[in-house]
């Protein structure tokens, strides 16, 4: 204990003297998120500071080891320096699919090659990733995917298309999942690495209801991928898939926290006017997410205990994006007219009407939430199979 | 750490078979309703309680009690509301001695309590639904003492008591925090009527009438005018207990009916394999498991005395009063015909639900003041 009270006060003094006014500032939208890369365009010198001062210290992926660019830190030291970072409301210094997902794949099924190779410069913030998951005929039904990899004996070679992979025409490379056998639907599935650089890769970004375009569909035609980009078994990247799908569903399930904890009570924070059905449905709201942050809390000591049911992010994802979907329903009505403005300086374009359309692929995106309860269901509740 | 430390899960390990076995349905609820007993509750098993250190689980080691917080007490809780356990042990060894704690009534009932002997009963509700503020009953100055008059309802096992904590207004209006007086007044007082009313669930809480009940200044509870902290705490401590209570009440029965959607066959299969029962199953264990969290964060909270505790507390009344309903409501509707017959259990959580629901305040009641009043 003397120990972590060391390590706080450290912390807290290196953050006051590294984080700069503007990283201390809230992020308005994914826009001002840092999310690094080959092409990354920083906003400001401030957060290009701030993503090599924390890098430098490992603190980009504070829990992983340092030997791969991580800040080697226990887990009480980890919550310390979270704890520490949300007292001066510091920034994340790095958004990106390659700390919450890949990352954490890697760490179990990588080769201690591929670890090296690939994760000090997740942790640098020095290459993007996206996710090549979904297919246009494999959705809910993932592993039906049919993207090919033909084995040619140096490399692999991949031919498909991927849907819904998130800022694929900003990523620099993917993790994708590629079918190497048709023996078997789960146990055919292949988890490959690869260069978004590499010939025979394309996008086209998808425009969505919201008017944003954080997706796109991608294509492969006659992607060359040398095989030590295979990560874990030929036909076992189901494994590995399901794995990451863990730690995505965890993610996402952080949006029913409405991006800060402890935030203000909406029904203290919008007016109701004269609408008390309006006012009855913040007091609930504020009741669920009030408790949902508290399940979080547990949640996260459950999994640090080694305690967590494998399934459980799937309540937790299930349960955090329905939520999130009720706090932009409410936001729109308590907004009346206003909310609706959809290009005005007033609306600041819209905000609150194109972010209330972006939740709705929450219970969509990570797998919908009918997949969720089914999994629940089945590993959970242990029901028998339909 | 949000989650129970290991000394807790130890009485958790212990608590649990202990319940399952001796504060079952069949030995204890059905048992004691069937009898007609006017207390409806064993007083052996509230002795057993003693025994075991449960009805001094809040009293200090000092004065022969466990010593424990309201976590440990919120661990006994669940496991009465999943065995429904009719016992005094939430408005006894939680609400009243949180309320008398630090005063000279401890000196005086403290040894009953942690004996497992004492009864207390809270007398606050005046009207069909809670409102402690609200809090109209006369307690008028007389010599030396208190002159009460009034009425109270929803008195939880009132006709066993040993004694009442009797809320009534010695100064201000109805409505003003300040102004209400906490009386500790025995059963015997003298004006004092009762009657014995059987709810819905087969436990007991009855109606008081005070008419010109004469009690010395040391009945006082605390300051004179100044109950409301008091009461405050106590019901903090009630309420905490009460959400704890309901997440037990849902988590049986959601077990018995995940077991029936297992075993129970209809068209050939499992009625469990059937996606329309399973996605209610996992929504509603999905709730419970949240409802949880949050009673246990309330729990830990009102131990550190931490400034969310209030709000906390309020959360998790109105989360697992909620939660619970909605979890006897998908029990019966799940259990099909069988559910509505009076030899299947299930329908006694429907009614224990209902009762503890309404107890120191609804869902809406909290959500609505979310631990500002």
């Amino acid at each position: 204990m003397a120990d972590d009270e060391t390590f706080r006060a450290e912390t807290r003094a290196w953050l006051e003297a590294n984080c700069s006014p503007e990283m201390r500032t809230p992020m308005r939208s994914e826009k001002d998120a840092c999310w690094g890369g080959r092409n990354f365009k920083f906003a400001s010198d401030a957060q290009r500071q701030w993503l090599e001062a924390m890098a430098g210290r490992g603190w980009t992926v504070p829990d992983w080891p340092s030997e791969y660019g991580g800040g080697g830190l226990s887990p009480s030291e980890t919550k310390i320096l979270k704890e520490e970072m949300a007292a001066i409301g510091a920034r994340v210094p790095l958004t990106s699919f390659g700390i919450s997902m890949l990352g954490p794949a890697l760490l179990k099924y990588g080769t201690e090659a591929q670890k090296q190779r690939f994760l000090p410069e997740i942790a640098r913030g020095e290459i993007r990733w996206c996710q090549g998951y979904s297919e246009p005929g494999a959705g809910s039904d993932l592993a039906g995917l049919q993207t090919r990899a033909e084995d040619k004996g140096d490399h692999y070679l991949v031919n498909g298309q991927k849907v819904w992979t998130s800022y694929a025409d900003e990523a620099d490379w993917i993790f994708c999942l590629v079918r190497t056998s048709n023996e078997s639907k789960h146990g055919g599935i292949s988890f490959l690495l690869f260069d978004m650089e590499s010939p025979g890769v394309s996008t086209r970004p998808i425009k969505l209801i919201s008017g944003y375009s954080p997706f796109c569909e991608t294509f492969f035609d006659n992607v060359k991928v040398p095989k030590d980009q295979l990560v874990h078994e030929e036909n076992k990247g189901w494994t590995v898939a399901k794995y990451l799908l863990g730690h995505e569903r965890e993610m996402i399930s952080g949006m029913g926290l409405g991006g800060s904890a402890g935030s203000s009570l909406l029904s203290e924070a919008l007016d109701v006017g004269d609408d008390p059905l309006l006012a009855a449905d913040l007091a609930r709201f504020d009741v669920d997410a009030l408790a949902f942050q508290a399940m979080s809390e547990h949640f996260i000591d459950k999994l640090k205990a080694g305690e967590a049911h494998p399934a459980e992010p799937s309540l937790m994802k299930y349960a955090g994006t329905e939520l999130n979907k009720r706090r932009h329903e409410l936001l729109l009505r308590a907004g009346g007219s206003d909310a609706l403005e959809w290009e005005s300086e007033r609306s600041r374009e819209g905000k609150t009407a194109r972010d209330w359309l972006r939740t709705k692929a929450n219970s969509i995106e990570g797998g919908t939430s009918e997949i969720q309860l089914g999994i629940v269901a089945k590993h959970i509740l242990q029901l028998p199979g339909a | 750490m949000l989650k129970l430390n290991d000394d807790q899960q130890m009485l958790l390990d212990t608590v649990r078979p202990f319940m399952a076995d001796e504060g079952r349905i069949e030995t204890q609820l059905r048992h004691w309703r069937d009898k007609g007993c006017p207390d409806g509750f064993g007083h052996g098993l509230w002795e057993r309680f003693g025994q075991l250190g449960l009805s001094g689980i809040l009293i200090p080691e000092s004065a022969g009690g466990s010593g424990l917080g309201q976590v440990e007490a919120n661990v006994v809780l669940e496991e009465i509301g999943r065995n429904l356990t009719p016992s005094p042990f939430l408005t006894t060894a939680v609400t009243a001695v949180r309320a008398i704690e630090g005063t000279p009534h401890a000196e005086r009932w403290f040894p009953g309590i942690v004996e497992g002997k004492t009864v207390a009963a809270i007398a606050l509700d005046e009207g069909p639904r809670h409102d402690p503020a609200g809090t109209a009953m006369e307690a008028r100055r007389s010599g030396n003492g208190f002159t009460l008059n009034g009425s109270k309802q929803f008195v939880v096992h009132g006709r066993s008591a040993d004694f009442f904590i009797v809320a009534a207004r010695s100064g201000g209006s109805a409505g003003e925090r300040e102004g209400i007086t906490l009386f500790a007044v025995p059963r015997d007082a003298k004006g004092l009527e009762l009657e014995n009313v059987t709810l819905a669930d087969s436990s007991k809480a009855a109606r008081l009438d005070f008419d010109e009940v004469a009690v010395d200044a040391d009945a006082v509870i605390g300051e004179v005018d100044g109950g409301w902290n008091l009461l405050r705490r106590a019901l903090r401590a009630g309420r905490a207990g009460a959400a704890s209570e309901l997440v037990g009440i849902a988590a049986g029965a959601f077990a018995m009916t995940n077991d029936y959607l297992r075993e129970r066959k209809q068209f050939g299969r499992e009625i469990g394999s059937f996606q329309a029962l399973q996605h209610r199953a996992a929504h509603l264990y999905s709730e419970i498991e949240i409802a949880r969290a949050a009673t246990l964060k309330a729990a830990q909270l009102i131990d550190e005395e931490h400034g969310d505790a209030e709000r906390f507390t309020a959360v998790a009344k109105a989360k697992a009063g909620s939660v619970a309903r909605l979890a006897v409501q998908e029990a019966v509707q799940m259990h099909g015909g069988i559910g509505m017959t009076d030899e299947h259990d299930v329908g006694f959580y429907m009614k224990r639900q209902a009762v503890m629901d309404e107890l120191f305040g609804r869902p809406s009641f909290h959500a609505r003041h979310l631990g500002k009043d």
